[in-house]
């Protein structure tokens, strides 16, 4: 192994302590859902969900960099893994809600109607 | 450290000798490669309920008035709280489970033990929860109607609170028997009947004037389309279903979907939990016995904890996905 093996406790406890509050924030704002942010959309994503989004990106972080030890890693296999994931997820994502928000307007706007 | 095979590692490479590319044993890098696969499994789980709920945007279910379920708090809903208690448990045991990796990094046998234990009873205590919320699921709370469309209607009071079908539905003398295999030829039978027929809910929907219509219709105000008491009888004319709980056909939530893609991420993502809680078990004795102790390396314990670390990891998106969004 090429990393030193010293004792990481003390970072370990620091991101827990992370996580902990950050997971705390979601589900305090999940139960508030303060108005301002609820109803103003920004790209077509509330405000609130851009939150959401966000602080669970940064956890996810901390769990893959921290936990997982992807730190500790060469930056080879740390781009190896992680290049193709966020390729991937980004464009998989973009292509499904773009077709999902086509399809939704589509019965929105037919003259026939699909659930009544 | 050379990345060119050398002659002197020749016969250690397939046992993940000191040929090793990218710095990494080869289990090790093995498993990263394995989560990055499976990683993209759930994204497109995840994605593909994105398509579905962009596809019904204005008729999907809203989480917080599905999962309101709190243990020994029932009647009072509690938005949230219980997913939250679970993906603390999950945290926790990923903490745990660094931890052992750490003191394994360390040699200390008696603390890996301790960790891995710890690890495990978080990984049970997630498991079970999950049960229980999936069990809440199945069960429902309010029952609701579907009509000959497709769409379901549930029913509030004149504040806006919701209103079970026991708390109004009339008692007909009517009766219909469920069919089963044995009363029937061997291939006839039935989904479970309801506790309410159709014709009840609406006799008893015209007995108590107090009770509106609920449509999934979600409004300007991001809440469900309230209707007016005349609108609620036409509506309640179309009736052909009573809806109790969730199955995969239909559910009392709404979009039929919507439970569909419930049971089949959240099932997913418990059988990895269950997976991962059995390896763990199996490392625990390997622990116990000395194993990685004798081979003066605890890596297996790091392999198997970037397998848990990686089940939380799945379970933060899960989480913001179905709860939060």
């Amino acid at each position: 192994m090429s990393h030193a093996h010293v004792s990481n406790t003390k970072r370990i406890w620091t991101v827990f302590g992370l996580l902990s509050i950050i997971t705390i924030v979601e589900v305090a704002l999940g139960i508030a859902k303060p108005g301002f942010l609820h109803n103003n959309n920004l790209v077509g994503v509330n405000l609130l969900n851009w939150i959401f989004i966000i602080l669970t990106l940064v956890k996810a972080y901390y769990i893959v960099y921290a936990f997982m030890h992807m730190e500790g890693e060469r930056k080879s296999l740390q781009y190896a893994v992680i290049f193709p994931l966020i390729f991937l997820v980004v464009y998989l994502l973009f292509i499904l809600l773009t077709e999902g928000d086509y399809v939704f307007e589509v019965f929105k706007n037919s003259t026939i109607k699909w659930n009544f | 450290m050379d990345t060119v095979t050398t002659a002197n590692s020749g016969d250690k490479v397939w046992g993940g000798g000191d040929n090793q590319p990218m710095g990494a044993s080869y289990g090790k890098m093995m498993m990263w490669f394995f989560i990055l696969s499976d990683a993209l499994t759930f994204s497109g789980f995840l994605a593909a309920y994105g398509f579905s709920r962009f596809k019904f945007i204005e008729t999907w279910p809203l989480a917080d008035e599905v999962f309101t379920h709190f243990p020994f708090m029932h009647g009072n809903p509690q938005p949230m709280l219980y997913v939250a208690f679970m993906t603390f448990v999950l945290i926790f045991s990923s903490v745990t489970m660094v931890l052992a990796v750490d003191a394994g990094h360390q040699l200390k046998k008696d603390k890996v033990v301790l960790y891995l234990f710890l690890t495990i009873i978080g990984g049970l205590i997630f498991v079970g929860s999950q049960a229980w919320e999936w069990k809440n699921f199945i069960k429902g709370e309010y029952g609701a109607v579907e009509t000959k469309g497709g769409s379901l209607l549930q029913f509030v009071d004149t504040e806006g609170h919701r209103v079970a079908l026991a708390d109004f539905a009339a008692t007909l003398p009517e009766e219909r028997e469920q069919l089963t295999r044995n009363k029937g030829r061997w291939f006839m039978d039935e989904a479970t009947l309801p506790a309410y027929s159709v014709a009840e809910v609406q006799a008893g929907f015209k007995a108590h004037p107090n009770i509106l219509v609920r449509t999934e219709h979600i409004d300007a105000n991001k809440k469900k389309t309230v209707l007016s008491r005349s609108e609620s009888e036409l509506r309640l004319k179309d009736a052909s279903l009573v809806v109790e709980g969730a199955n995969l056909t239909r559910n009392e939530y709404g979009s039929k979907l919507f439970a569909d893609f419930f049971f089949f991420i959240t099932g997913f993502h418990g059988f990895h939990v269950f997976s991962g809680v059995v390896i763990n078990i199996i490392i625990f004795f390997n622990v116990l016995l000395g194993t990685y102790e004798k081979r003066k390396s605890y890596e297996m314990v790091e392999k198997v904890g970037l397998y848990w670390h990686f089940v939380d990891l799945v379970w933060v998106f899960v989480f913001t996905v179905f709860y939060l969004i």
